[in-house]
């Protein structure tokens, strides 16, 4: 568990440190820090287990079944990671402490920041490499928020994007690659995978799986082609650069390389990929960030190169590369930390990070200023720094390369003038900002920045320092027991020293320094040619290019499928249906009327089936008359409802009457404020082609119909109807399966109604629509709304009718009825109200705002469901029982009546909801209709 | 019998298709309660067609008709109203923002 508990605290904590955050700016410092402590301290009862040789690994089971589980798992590399991301976020959440100023918000950023460190921490602790995947992804989108964090600077706000979209293109062939090896090896388990080393490098899938990890690894880590989206992520406040940059998101990246090595590796392919790619990257890396004039430039494209020489480290595939590896991944974090923050101080005092116009700090900030250059000292490979042991192991393991490869000379050749920029560079770092001159034209005078803010940096400098001169009493043990996480099995022999006699790695080391030191010298020119030439090579400008095809790919397709015209859509949609069903029913050989005994036709129902075909076919020739049209199909619906009270279906024939009043009274609301008339527009041949359609339509459903109802079939009803008595305790199957069998669904259409409701409300509280002056043939409207008889006796009928639908919902258990029937026969009685007395005379007399009732329907709905939970059983279980009460006799009580009821309000709230506001428009209009009338006269 | 169903799903069906093809949101709004009617039918109809068989239990009842496809269409009709509800506000509502009534925004030349 204490792995689990590791990870998840960050997440906790950035909720915890975004609320105190109101307490002030120290007290969210010290909150963050507290959570990083807590993170650590869940590690270290099991700290010393990887360094006996034990792997910890910790699962939770989630779907067995699958073998998904929440699993993590401490190793060494585990653990060495682990220790970098909480103790430099540690660091970096002091210093951050002082270094944003008090107008930005410090809760935000620890917030985001603790997102990043339990993400961080879930990749590296993660057992199950789907969950890695993860948490993987969890840090492009953490670090897009820490990357945006000055949210208002378009720069941000791009490089934020850039970021994303690289790092997130890299996690879906992660997925993919990791799918893969799952494929490969049957299992997600590291432990698996890793041991199945020799079986995934012979599988023929095993050269699309490395490409899809690789894919992932190198967008993280910023490799070459890739490279591009960590400048721009500059863009971020500096602590975070220090942080995403030094030890922890582009570290992903080779962590993953570390992490797989024992699964890919070994293979030409590897070497190729992985070594290529990091070559490249550590000389493109290295020569263009001499020319960087911005400080945090200059570090951005260093720390490309440093990560491009650890990737071509791993590339070259022997244990003691990977030890190597290792190695300057450690050393890396600690220096380049160290010198973004150093970079943050120098820009939080001068104001500016042009290194043209920052010169001569010395004099201003010297104790600053030495910790920058030991740091600077270190990244230039300069012995007795710790830069210096890792960058001549790196030497030596490429001249060991060397003799294996043909044309191998030109490694060593290449990785020297690698270290040439390197040394130039940093120099450059050190010369350019402390020395050369005076500073030009600085916006702030610059001096030794607070105390607190220098410690991270001084203890950062102190670990390069310890490290380089006594590698084997500091780093040795982690170094060992993270290089054996890594290869999962013995170690090669090697000696961590400061001198190991003249070899030719110590002479490349001379060279390097030498030739940086004489490139140095001649900038000037360099940099002349370099704007002349160098500036054109830029891969956003592919990046920018390939996103603005990809957009124009996605504007084409949407072109292409919509066409901007509902009716061509529609009856492409349409076509392509009855085309759909034309083939399934020209596939089989199946003859269209089945066995089933049928129905014998009576008198009354030919008549009536008679009307609704003559009516229907009407309202379509008379549609261009819409009130007509309108009267007529409440005659359609009226004739449904009677098929059903026909054919054994007394709720849905009472649902179905009383929705058909609310529908036309909605319509007729409606259509007040729509034209009277439908204009003729459309030609003889689009009718006569719909009209083809429609037939095609209309034949093919009816065949359908029939196809079914003359066959024979069984049904799951017999479950319900032999259960609905026992275990519902209801007689009205239909009834008990929407409150108890089927509660769930019900609970989420009354859901559905109530957004309807709500969304409707919306739409109508903004809207303002012309009422017109006269009906369609030029009449006045008459103003006598609200006849006298009529409003007499729907007076008188309220109570009645509310009566009836108390009446209807009680007994809904056991007979026709229910919350559904019952909330459309309450909503139908309040409408008549509406429409007989006026809506202002209604408003003042009943409760206007549904809103509270619709809430509290769903509330009883779901709370009844909640009940049975509390009682130990499923969600929405019902029960019931019996009582007897005086005078009214025996009488049953059942859980789902609540949920009923609950049903019963919605019903009556969204429906009235609904009406009354669509009413009440009729009432501002008629207001302004009502004034023109007693102005004129 | 089940011929008189079958054929007045049809004709509900052929008027709403006919009707929802129209260029004015009034009548697609007439073809879609067409197609909810000839839809919740048809839906029904899946149970097959029983006279005098209410699913009620009753002590005197020999045979019931498939509640199933009655618990579904009675939801049905319900959220069908809701959504009518729904697109006649949005007609209303295209007609203000737009000045016409045509379902594509533009009145056609």
């Amino acid at each position: 568990m204490n792995l689990l508990l590791a990870v998840l605290t960050p997440f906790l904590g950035a909720i915890l440190v975004a609320w105190v955050s109101r307490f002030g700016r120290a007290h969210s410092a010290w909150a963050a820090g507290g959570v990083a402590v807590t993170a650590l301290a869940w590690l270290l009862p099991i700290l010393s287990e990887p360094f006996a040789g034990v792997t910890v690994v910790q699962r939770i089971p989630w779907m067995p079944a699958v073998g998904l589980d929440l699993a993590f798992r401490l190793d060494g590399l585990g653990l060495l990671f682990a220790g970098l991301i909480l103790g430099i976020g540690l660091l970096v959440i002091l210093y951050a402490r002082y270094y944003l100023s008090e107008r930005d918000s410090l809760g935000r950023l620890y917030a985001y920041l603790l997102l990043f460190m339990g993400a961080m921490l879930g990749v590296v602790l993660s057992e199950n490499l789907i969950q890695l995947l993860m948490f993987w992804e969890l840090t492009s989108l953490s670090s897009f928020l820490l990357i945006a964090y000055w949210r208002e600077r378009d720069l941000a706000r791009q490089g934020a994007r850039m970021a994303l979209a690289v790092t997130g293109a890299g996690g879906l062939a992660l997925l993919g690659g990791i799918l893969l090896l799952g494929e490969i090896t049957g299992s997600y388990e590291l432990s698996v995978v890793l041991a199945s080393g020799d079986v995934i490098r012979a599988h023929p899938l095993y050269l699309p799986t490395l490409a899809l990890v690789l894919l992932g690894a190198f967008t993280k880590s910023a490799q070459f082609p890739f490279h591009f989206w960590l400048p721009h992520a500059m863009a971020a406040p500096t602590p975070v650069s220090a942080y995403l940059h030094s030890a922890t998101m582009v570290k992903a990246g080779v962590f993953l390389l570390a992490r797989l090595f024992p699964a890919l590796s070994g293979t030409p392919e590897w070497s190729y990929l992985v070594g290529g790619v990091g070559l490249l990257t550590l000389l493109i890396g290295a020569i263009t960030a001499l020319f960087k004039h911005d400080l945090k430039g200059l570090l951005a494209y260093s720390t490309i190169s440093h990560l491009g020489l650890i990737t071509l480290l791993f590339g070259i595939g022997t244990p003691l590369a990977a030890v190597a590896g290792v190695f300057h991944i450690i050393n890396h974090a600690i220096f380049k930390a160290s010198l973004f923050m150093a970079a943050g101080i120098i820009d939080h005092e001068t104001g500016t990070r042009d290194m043209r116009r920052i010169n001569g700090l010395w004099q201003f900030m010297p104790f600053t200023a030495t910790l920058a250059m030991v740091a600077a000292a270190a990244m230039a490979g300069v012995p007795l720094f710790n830069g210096f042991l890792s960058k001549e192991m790196f030497f030596a393991e490429t001249v060991d390369m060397a003799a294996r490869m043909h044309l191998g000379w030109l490694l060593p050749v290449a990785v020297t003038v690698a270290g040439i920029f390197a040394v130039a560079y940093s120099l450059r770092f050190i010369h350019d900002v402390f020395f050369n001159g005076h500073p030009v034209d600085l916006p702030r005078t610059p001096h030794e920045p607070p105390r607190w803010m220098k410690v991270p940096v001084e203890i950062l400098v102190l670990l390069c320092v310890l490290v380089g001169i006594f590698p084997a009493q500091t780093v040795a043990p982690i170094l060992t027991v993270a290089a054996t996480g890594v290869l999962q099995g013995p170690l090669p022999t090697y000696h961590l020293a400061i001198w190991h006699g003249f070899s030719p790695a110590l002479w490349m080391s001379v060279i390097a320094l030498i030739g940086g030191i004489v490139l140095y010298g001649a900038r000037q020119s360099l940099f002349a040619w370099y704007d002349r030439h160098g500036s054109r090579l830029d891969a956003r400008r592919v990046y920018d290019a390939l996103l603005r095809a990809l957009l124009a790919f996605a504007r084409g397709v949407t072109r292409l499928l919509d066409i901007g015209s509902l009716q061509r859509m529609l009856f492409l949609f349409l076509s392509f249906a009855v085309l759909l069903g034309w083939i399934g029913w020209s596939g089989g050989d199946a003859s269209l009327t089945g066995s089933r005994a049928m129905l014998p036709v009576d008198g009354v129902s030919l008549l009536a089936v008679f009307a609704l075909i003559v009516v229907s076919i009407t309202v379509v020739f008379l549609h261009r008359q819409r009130f007509t049209a309108l009267v007529l199909i409440g005659v359609v619906g009226l004739v449904v409802s009677l098929i059903f009270v026909k054919f054994s279906a007394p709720d849905l024939a009472l649902t179905q009457l009383s929705v058909e009043v609310v529908t036309v009274v909605l319509l007729l609301l409606a259509l007040y404020f729509l034209p009277q008339h439908t204009p003729a527009e459309s030609g003889m041949a689009r009718q006569g082609r719909d009209a083809i359609l429609a037939l095609l339509a209309g034949g093919g459903v009816g065949a359908l119909a029939w196809a079914v109802l003359t066959r024979p079939y069984t049904s799951i009803g017999d479950y319900f109807l032999a259960n609905s008595v026992p275990g519902g305790g209801g007689g009205n199957v239909v009834n008990v399966i929407l409150v108890d069998f089927r509660g769930f669904d019900t609970l989420g259409e009354i859901t559905v109604l109530a957004l309807a409701g709500l969304a409707i409300y919306a739409m109508l509280e903004t809207l303002r629509l012309d009422a017109p002056r006269q009906d369609a043939d030029g009449r006045a409207w008459n103003w006598d709304m609200h006849p006298t008889i009529m409003a007499s006796f729907t007076r008188l009928l309220l109570p009645l009718a509310l009566l009836v639908s108390v009446f209807i919902l009680l007994r809904g258990h056991n007979l026709p009825g229910g919350g559904f029937i019952a909330g459309l026969v309450t909503a139908v009685a309040l409408i008549m109200q509406y429409l007989a007395n006026g809506v202002e005379w209604t408003h003042s007399r009943l409760p206007g705002n549904m809103h509270p009732i619709i809430g509290a329907g769903l509330a009883i709905a779901t709370l009844t469901g909640l009940g049975s939970l509390f009682f130990g059983y499923p969600f929405l279980t019902s029960t019931f029982g019996h009582v007897h009460w005086p005078l009214v006799g025996d009488f049953e009580l059942a859980s789902a009546m609540a949920f009923d009821l609950g049903v019963y309000l919605v019903v009556v709230g969204a429906t009235l909801l609904i009406l009354i506001h669509l009413g009440l428009m009729h009432s501002k209009t008629g207001d302004v209709l009502n004034l023109e009338k007693r102005e004129q006269p | 019998m089940e011929a008189l169903i079958a054929i007045s799903i049809g004709v509900l069906t052929a008027c709403g298709v006919y009707l929802a093809l129209r260029g004015r949101t009034f009548p697609v709004v007439l073809g879609l309660t067409f197609l909810s009617y000839a839809v919740n039918l048809f839906l029904f109809s899946m149970g097959r067609l029983s006279i005098g068989q209410p699913p009620v239990i009753r002590a005197a009842a020999t045979a019931y008709a498939d509640p199933v496809p009655q618990a579904l269409v009675l939801t049905a009709i319900v959220i069908g109203f809701a959504m009518t509800a729904f697109v006649i506000v949005l007609a209303l509502k295209a007609r203000a923002e737009l000045g016409n009534d045509h379902v594509d925004g533009v009145e056609q030349p």
